[in-house]
């Protein structure tokens, strides 16, 4: 599904200027035939969690080969795998560093069996009250603000509940975001300036106790930031406004700033701030209240950058450039050709152990930065199964839960689709059928479960209470769980902001783990070195079906490839299936290329 | 951070992005002004011109003026199987062709001519020269030049035998300042050239010491001694390679075990390039001639040797110079 961006040309070798705005899976397919024109290829264009990609799909491969750059289409593809008993080929790269793991049912571990890192997430009071670090700026600017301007006004927000007190009334708040109707664009904008890092924080100023320990923020108002006088703007924004294209808008354009790499001042910040907003309302009115922040979108980029520097200038926290800035907004992710060459044929040595099941030489492989007894390129055997991987061994989770409190919602929100990566749920308790989504139900009960989702679990048609046990499964990822209830009244809400708490899915004992290759570190020592989940822009899945054609290369072959295109490795995006068979004399192969993956990277502020 | 020279356009600043969040705006400014000569187009070699050009180097020289023959190709996907187009040229011309297409902003330009007679006056216009596929004797001569060079000239020579590869570097005497809790370190490295390494006495290296590292050292003699064509050895050799070996271990007191006749025998046999080693290779190559361009990173010092047989990617310190 993904398609080519042009910062992904210093890397992905197989796409050009000409093919921005292209898919990936499709380009990188025309791109390897003018070199290997007797492949097959089949490219999708498609999410690799649609539905068309169930088990049977996934059984005609022999190998799958994982680039992927999110947590939630690897969990999914994962599963399937599991599902299919196909063996994957996992891995990913962030700057110089890089890893390859294999995962074969039964055999090795699983590409859950040790829990993810969770993204990171901030207390809400840091991002609306205490900022101590520029990337809380940056979250308030993105999740807060930017959302409470330009994105769904029906939306939650913390912006107001937090940063004004009791002392404004929640209408009051409410207005102050609102454009009214006869208002001047750059007044509107000097009012929300005024507000946001002036009033606001005078308000939280009276809270003494907050400040105790703290220095104290400084409120920015535009007569401090800014010339007496409104500056005089005119002359550029009518430049500006001749430009027809709305995604070429940009304030640092209209404002004659050029250099991304650039520090600016706080009057520049205040300039930028002031402009991008008037930007939006005069050029891109119309999607205004549907806006998500996209680090591809300029004009968010530096809407967001202005705000966190002014906020950042407000609580004592250094500056950053545009560039700086948007790379921390939009969690971007290193990315070098050299590690993706040296990951892309770390793939595929694995995949021709895999094909030829030499599974006593399978290896996971970190790329290192710098030298760990003497190894660069460090090869660590596989570990086994964990036995309490709910994945791959059906062992049973615990839910800690407020059942008289928490409804279905909640519960299908938080942990199903959040916590075990599920997309389409079934939830049964006993054989009673609590909630179901699919294309072919009923309207009644379509009705019922929409019922369902707004009812406490204590009250639901078959309750829920401590001692249930839940059916979880997704008939999709042919994945299936059971999940004790255990009822719980309170909870802490800045460390358990979900309001409830899943157990049970343990890392392996480390005693397990530490089966290296001969001579080889210990795996944690490699895991220190290397981040687990680099989430980033490349990689590749490929599932291959006969040994054979691995046997050195001598042999003509027919093989049968399918790339699933999100990938980086070998410059797709996604996943490449592979399928082989050994056909003398004759060399066609069939690959298959699906762009994908949803590339929605979630992100909450809680 | 110092300024120094133009700033990078709009265009490269977009196309550049991932990789200047990586070794920051100066490194990439370094980078666009250097000038980079590469010998022997095989896949290693190839995989390592693609990562710099899309990188971002100043300019590329190619140096390879055999014809396009279908086993020049197997590791190759540059040139286009199309026996139309490949007709008559040769494998420089065809390689630079599909680099210039890869990154415009990069000059990409064919050197014709025999490695063995560019003079010193050619290299030290260049920032890092790598070679490859030629025989002993070009190798130090090559890397002697780069040497008499008045400014510094990066050399490198990296082969790919069966599914192992070898990467030598010559930085001659490299300073670089790295970070380490937030202080600033000075770094100094002396190298040795290729000659004065491969002639460091076996027994004064640590026994575990890659054997890798013997094994390519006995083939290359051998070539030698046989004045065959690079690489032009095959698994009937071995008998010979063997007595050779025998030859080399007793004169430089090493216990012949250290040279795995197995292993002789795969580089040897070994008639095609194996494409994932060549990116593997050709992706720490790339990454090594980026590190010593920019001053940015730990240049490895001296050998990288990595067997795709036990996936270990090993770093060789061989040299009688202490740091």
């Amino acid at each position: 599904m993904d398609t080519i961006e042009v910062s992904n040309l210093n890397r992905q070798f197989l796409f050009r200027q000409k093919h921005v705005g292209q898919s990936k899976a499709k380009v990188a397919r025309e791109a390897v035939l003018k070199f290997k024109p007797h492949i097959k290829i089949t490219p999708y264009h498609a999410n690799v969690k649609d539905p068309e990609f169930n088990v049977d799909f996934f059984k005609q491969f022999n190998v799958v080969l994982n680039g992927l750059d999110n947590l939630d289409a690897r969990r999914h593809v994962n599963r399937l795998c599991l599902a299919s008993g196909v063996p994957l080929v996992e891995s990913g790269t962030t700057g110089f560093l890089g890893q390859v793991t294999v995962h074969v049912k039964g055999k090795t571990e699983c590409y859950e069996c040790q829990p993810k890192p969770a993204p990171k997430t901030y207390p809400v009071c840091t991002i609306t009250s205490t900022p101590t670090k520029f990337v809380h700026c940056i979250v308030w600017a993105k999740d807060l603000l930017f959302a409470k301007l330009f994105g769904n006004k029906n939306q939650e927000n913390d912006l107001n509940v937090r940063s004004t007190d009791a002392s404004s009334s929640s209408e009051h708040t409410e207005d102050v975001f609102e454009h009214r109707v006869d208002e001047d664009v750059e007044q509107y904008g000097r009012r929300i300036f005024d507000h946001v890092f002036g009033y606001n924080i005078e308000v939280a100023l009276r809270n003494e106790e907050t400040w105790k320990n703290r220095n104290k923020p400084r409120p920015v108002y535009t007569r401090d930031a800014l010339p007496p006088r409104p500056i005089e703007q005119n002359g550029n924004k009518d430049k500006a406004s001749n430009t027809g294209d709305p995604s070429s808008v940009s304030a640092m354009a209209s404002l004659g700033l050029k250099n991304p790499q650039d520090l600016w001042s706080l009057r520049e910040n205040s300039e930028v701030f002031l402009e991008a907003l008037g930007l939006f309302f005069l050029k891109r009115e119309k999607e205004i209240g549907q806006l998500g922040f996209d680090k591809d979108d300029q004009l968010a980029v530096e809407f967001v950058t202005s705000a966190a520097n002014i906020r950042a200038t407000s609580f004592g926290i250094p500056l950053h450039s545009l560039f700086e800035a948007k790379g921390i907004a939009g969690n971007i992710v290193h990315a070098v050709a050299t590690t993706n060459a040296i990951i892309a044929g770390l793939i595929v040595l694995e995949a021709m152990k895999v094909l030829q099941n030499d599974v006593k030489s399978y290896r996971m492989t970190y790329c290192l930065e710098h030298p760990s007894r003497k190894m660069l390129l460090m090869p660590v055997e596989p570990f086994e199964p964990n036995k309490s991987c709910y994945v791959c061994s059906e062992t049973p989770l615990t839910l800690e839960i407020n059942t008289h409190r928490s409804k279905l919602r909640d519960f299908v929100e938080k942990i199903v689709k959040a916590k075990l990566g599920m997309s389409l749920p079934l939830i049964m308790h006993g054989v009673a059928l609590l909630y179901e989504v699919g294309d072919d139900l009923e309207e009644d009960e379509v009705a019922n479960y929409a019922a369902n989702l707004d009812k406490v679990l204590s009250e639901l048609p078959s309750p829920v209470t401590g001692g249930t046990i839940l059916t979880v499964e997704d008939l999709q990822q042919e994945l299936k769980c059971s999940i004790n209830i255990k009822h719980r009244e309170e909870f802490d809400e800045e460390k358990e902001p979900d309001g409830m708490v899943l157990s049970g899915w343990t890392p392996a004992l480390a005693t397990e783990k530490n089966k290296t290759s001969d001579n080889g570190p210990s795996s944690s020592n490699a895991s220190q070195t290397v981040p687990l989940e680099p989430e980033d822009d490349d990689e590749i899945e490929i599932i291959l079906k006969d040994p054979e054609i691995l046997s050195a290369g001598k042999k003509r072959k027919s093989t049968d490839i399918s790339v699933a295109a999100d990938s980086e490795i070998s410059s797709v995006t996604g996943a490449m299936l592979i399928k082989s068979k050994v056909e003398a004399d004759d060399s066609h192969s069939d690959v298959m290329v699906d762009g994908n993956l949803d590339t929605n990277k979630k992100k909450r502020v809680q | 951070m110092g300024k120094e020279g133009e700033e990078l356009t709009e265009q490269e600043t977009a196309i550049y992005d991932r990789q200047i969040r990586v070794w920051g705006v100066d490194a990439q400014r370094r980078l666009s002004k250097s000038h980079i000569f590469v010998s022997g187009l095989k896949g290693t070699v190839i995989e390592f011109c693609k990562n710099i050009v899309l990188a971002g180097v100043g300019s590329l020289m190619l140096n390879d003026d055999r014809l396009v023959t279908e086993e020049l190709l197997s590791a190759n996907f540059l040139v286009p199987s199309d026996e139309n187009v490949t007709r008559g040229k040769s494998l420089a011309e065809l390689c630079c062709e599909s680099l210039k297409d890869f990154n415009p902003m990069v000059s990409v330009s064919v050197e014709k001519g025999d490695l063995a007679n560019f003079d010193v006056e050619f290299f030290q216009k260049l920032d890092a020269v790598v070679i490859s596929c030629c025989s002993l004797l070009t190798k130090k001569s090559v890397n002697a030049k780069c040497r008499k060079s008045p400014r510094r000239v990066a050399f490198y020579s990296v082969e790919c035998r069966d599914s192992c590869g070898e990467i030598f570097v010559d930085l001659q005497n490299y300073s670089y300042s790295k970070k380490k809790n937030e202080e600033t370190i000075e770094c100094h490295l002396q190298y040795p050239s290729f000659e004065d390494a491969i002639a460091v006495p076996w027994r004064s290296l640590p026994m575990r010491t890659s054997k890798l590292y013997f094994a390519m050292r006995v083939i290359e003699r051998f070539e030698e001694l046989e004045k065959r064509n690079p690489q032009d050895v095959s698994a009937g050799d071995l008998p010979n390679v063997l007595k050779l070996r025998k030859e080399l271990c007793e004169a430089r007191c090493m216990n012949e075990s250290q040279i795995p006749d197995l292993l002789l025998q795969r580089l040897l046999a070994a008639r095609v390039e194996f494409p994932p080693v060549c990116a593997i290779i050709g992706g720490v190559l790339g990454q090594e001639v980026i590190k010593a361009i920019s001053g940015k990173g730990d240049p490895l010092k001296n050998f990288f040797l990595f067997d795709a047989m036990d996936g270990k990617g090993i770093i060789e310190d061989i040299s009688n110079i202490n740091n």
